[in-house]
């Protein structure tokens, strides 16, 4: 029976309270461990058409008389139009239609950055879009430009009203506190950079809009489009096979698409807007800067008795403002904790949610806290983080957690200092740092499959999901074989398509394989329920004694073995559908995924110069489905942290707020040459009170704890504290010089007042 | 519109593109061989490599009316040893950058068959992946030979 529930709904540390609808789910957890098919290492299913480039991405798509389109975008950080005028462009050779701001939702009539688009121009060759675009005549006024988020907090430009959080009594706990340490971190604006640029092709056919489109979240581009076109959702059909990176920009329609749908509209053509790198990187987001003023207390056995954090996030002039405190209030037991947020309104590019948005930032803050905190009470990093290790989400309990078992893994990794540190020379100085990871990733429902079983004995898992390169297509072939008691081969998916398939959930916060695959598995289930009622039936057999395994219909005693095919042969070209739904969360617990990663770095005290040397990576995110491509996830992550840490920067023009790093010559992303040693490990257990599967996400843990693992394993290495990224050789010179100065200080100090 | 004579994967192709016009987009637009891709358009990111000659070269930022040699794309390695490679090792995530880095890799071991870890480092390092698949890329490559 379908039973109707209020549930809370989390994507991304954002939640809010829904009802749905969840049907029945009675399927037992699979036991821990290596099963038939989940838990062991597949390659890719659609490996090789990735592989052989056969794999068609939006901008492969090209359409039969399809046009281009270019967008005029603001050269001033904060301006209104005042008067635009397209008439040049639409006179120009190869023009069809153009459109200006206040005719579409993304066009905007008040630029709140430089890179905001104000118009757009569809036209035979991309080039002459271009130059048509170049040709619009637009009269801008000019408004007061704010880059500065701490000036923008104090006259209250402010994204929504400042995040207050407080637990016991901070002031009096750190009063009390035997050891406060308190420090200022910086975090900076860093890009996605997908290497598929954001993009869509829109062709209308009769009354409905086809969108291919590179996203992340099918379902929610369809009924962003419907609402912004004012089209029944049915009349909107979304298609995206194959995405070339998303990373978290790529959850929203915006302009692009809005440009294509009415310029195809306006010619009765199809039409493409994609981005350019350069656009790419001005205008399609990005993980905003930080500043983050904290102050920790502890009593001298370590207890930690406060945290106190005020955070305030450079979120630009749309975005969100990031639970950048969520980690200092979640990671640790303590019982004094306050925190307030305030998310700065600011005349510069949008921010959109990147990879875990805020808790990335948080716990490189509160983890080199933690670490200060550490050597002012001489007390081992790792055995701190244990002795304030929290039970509970301030009262909540976990529906599982196993940082202990992380922390365990962690030793031998955490162990080799000694050894390290002996390879130190004058020159290079060698450490060892670590770090905590907490983020969600619980996924959640609506979500759901359609499992098609043939005559053939061969499966097709249908939904109408989207694989953002995580290995979607891979994981839910796994989870269907497994149900199923098929061969893997046996199994294929289709998906990528809002027209072929049901709603399914967005892939983002980790939730791809949380909220899609419990549902795959009861589809897969029912399917597998329908192949027992007619084998039982055609051999005069009870059910229960039936099960499918290896592609073949046995009996209990062993007497019948019938390969799938011979069963659902008897029905000739007729098919099992099965169909599944993901159920809910578990009520009253909090669903989140930890790690611990051990780093290893080796630091030019000469140049600042800094190397990643070697990264253990240890994570709790409940089942694991495909090892190998849970390896890959994880060394992603680590390698887009690193990045984060050590090159990438976007850079602002500070007069006028245009982005100065707009190529991926200045924007500098890690290379293959930059990539250390990475050890993968996997706690593995099942969530016992996460749905069938008892699997959370992983695309996001890895990059969470990297930052500040790689900042402690410099303050090991060298003893300067960091406390600004990305650690470029300017940040890590100052802070070996301060870190010199304080040891002079400490010797003068030290020494006997001269007579 | 100038007339181009481009013997690509084997095949020769006369074409009429304007002057000025990139290899990457003839490959594309003009012959339909959307193996290789576009994603910065400036020659900083490896994801457009093609080989001339067995060279690496990137498409586009390559004039078409200048290409002299042979030109093989990722269409003309689908039967590489190094796609099983790269597929049994899951040296791909979104795949956008993949092509590219197998035309690349290709040239590589063409040149030297047992390269080890430091001179993959060094043919590899202008092909950028975003996803990170770069220690999978690493291990597909030593192990190309199966």
């Amino acid at each position: 029976m379908a039973r109707l529930i209020r549930t809370e709904k989390e994507v991304e540390g954002r939640f809010e309270e829904v009802w749905i609808v969840v049907e029945e789910d009675p399927l037992e957890q699979w036991p821990e461990g290596p099963l038939a098919v989940v838990g062991r290492p597949a390659p890719r299913k659609d490996g090789y058409e990735r592989v052989r480039g056969e794999a068609r991405y939006t901008a492969d798509i090209n359409l039969p008389g399809m046009l281009h389109a270019a967008v005029l975008r603001s050269p001033h950080a904060h301006a209104k139009v005042q008067k635009i005028d397209l008439a040049p462009a639409l006179g120009l050779p190869g023009v069809r239609a153009a459109i200006a701001a206040g005719e579409i939702p993304g066009l905007v009539e008040e630029a709140g950055f430089a890179g905001a688009p104000v118009a757009a121009v569809a036209a035979d060759t991309f080039a002459q879009a271009r130059a048509a675009v170049a040709a619009i005549e637009v009269e801008w006024e000019e408004l007061e430009v704010v880059l500065d988020p701490d000036e923008a907090v104090q006259r209250g430009a402010l994204t929504d009203e400042p995040r207050r959080y407080e637990r016991g009594e901070v002031e009096r706990a750190l009063a009390g506190a035997d050891v406060v340490v308190e420090g200022t971190y910086r975090t900076q604006t860093v890009l996605h950079n997908s290497l598929e640029t954001h993009q869509a092709v829109c062709e209308w056919q009769g009354d409905t809009l086809h969108v291919y489109i590179s996203t992340q979240y099918i379902w929610g581009i369809r009924q962003a489009v419907a609402d912004a076109l004012d089209l029944p959702e049915d009349k909107v059909r979304v298609v995206c096979e194959f995405m070339g990176g998303g990373f978290g920009s790529k959850n929203s329609p915006d302009e692009y698409t809005f440009v294509a749908a009415e310029l195809a509209k306006r010619t009765g053509r199809p039409v493409r807007c994609a981005l350019t790198r350069r656009e790419e990187n001005t205008s399609a987001g990005n993980r905003n800067a930080t500043i983050q003023r904290l102050r920790a207390g502890a009593r001298s056995d370590g207890t930690i008795v406060a945290f106190d954090g005020e955070f305030t996030n450079s979120v630009g002039w749309t975005g969100w403002n990031a639970s950048t405190e969520g980690p200092m209030r979640m990671l640790y037991d303590c019982e004094n904790v306050r925190t307030v947020t305030f998310g700065a309104k600011l005349n510069t590019p949008p921010m959109k949610a990147f990879r875990a948005p805020g808790f990335v930032e948080g716990t490189f803050g509160l983890e080199c806290l933690v670490d200060e905190l550490a050597a002012r009470l001489d007390i081992d990093p790792l055995e701190l983080r244990r002795r304030n290790y929290a039970s509970s989400n301030d009262g909540t309990p976990f529906s599982s957690k196993n940082l202990e078992e992380c922390y365990r893994r962690a030793e031998p990794h955490w162990e080799r200092r000694h050894q390290v540190h002996a390879r130190s020379d004058d020159v290079w100085k060698r450490g060892v740092g670590m770090a905590s990871q907490i983020w969600y990733g619980g996924g959640g429902p609506p979500s759901y499959a359609w499992v098609r079983l043939g005559s053939d004995g061969r499966a097709t898992v249908i939904t109408a999901m989207q694989d953002i390169g995580t290995g979607t297509r891979t994981a839910m072939a796994q989870i269907a074989a497994e149900e199923l008691g098929l061969p893997l081969e046996h199994v294929e998916v289709v998906l990528g398509d809002s027209a072929r398939g049901p709603y399914a959930s967005i892939s983002a916060g980790s939730s791809t394989v949380p909220s899609m695959g419990p549902a795959v598995r009861a589809a897969a289930a029912d399917a597998k329920r329908q192949v027992l009622e007619i084998a039982a039936q055609r051999h005069h057999l009870e059910e229960r004694v039936l099960d499918i395994r290896d592609g073949k219909v046995v009996s209990a005693d062993g007497n019948l073995s019938a390969p799938v095919e011979e069963v659902v042969g008897l029905l000739d070209e007729a098919q099992i559908l099965g169909k599944g739904a993901r159920g809910p969360n578990p009520t009253g617990m909090s669903v989140l995924t930890f790690g611990v990663h051990v780093v290893e770095v080796a630091v030019d005290v000469e140049t600042g110069e800094v190397r990643v040397e070697r990264v253990a990576a240890i994570h709790d995110v409940g089942r694991i489905v495909n090892p190998l491509g849970a390896s890959s996830q994880v060394e992603g992550g680590v390698i887009q942290g690193i990045g984060h840490t050590l090159s990438e920067e976007r850079l602002l023009d500070p007069e006028t707020g245009n982005v100065l790093t707009t190529s991926l010559d200045a924007y500098r992303m890690p290379t293959i040459a930059d990539v250390p040693e990475i050890i993968c490990e996997f706690v593995d257990r099942p969530d016992e009170h996460l749905t069938n599967l008892g699997s959370k996400g992983l695309g996001e843990p890895p990059i969470v704890p990297i930052a500040a693992a790689i900042a402690n394993a410099i303050r090991d290495a060298t003893g300067a504290d960091v406390h600004e990224l990305p650690i470029s050789r300017e940040e890590m010179l100052r802070a070996l010089r301060e870190a010199e100065e304080r040891a002079r200080e400490k010797d003068k100090r030290g020494a006997p007042a001269a007579v | 519109m100038s007339s181009l004579r481009l013997t690509v994967n084997g095949g020769e192709h006369v074409l009429d593109v304007p002057v000025g016009t990139s290899l990457a987009h003839v490959l594309r637009a003009e012959l339909g061989l959307t193996g290789t891709k576009i994603a910065c358009n400036e020659g900083h990111c490896g994801a457009c490599t093609v080989q001339i000659d067995g060279v690496p070269r990137l498409s586009c930022i390559t004039l078409a009316h200048t290409v002299e040699g042979e030109v093989t794309t990722i269409e003309g390695l689908r039967e590489h040893p190094l796609v099983d490679a790269f597929v049994r090792a899951d040296a791909v995530q979104c795949g956008y950058c993949t092509p590219g880095q197998v035309v690349s890799a290709a040239a590589l071991v063409a040149a030297n068959p047992q390269p080890t870890r430091e001179e993959i480092r060094h043919a590899m390092a202008g092909n950028i992946c975003r996803c990170g698949t770069y220690p999978k890329i690493e291990e597909a490559i030593l192990s190309w030979q199966g």
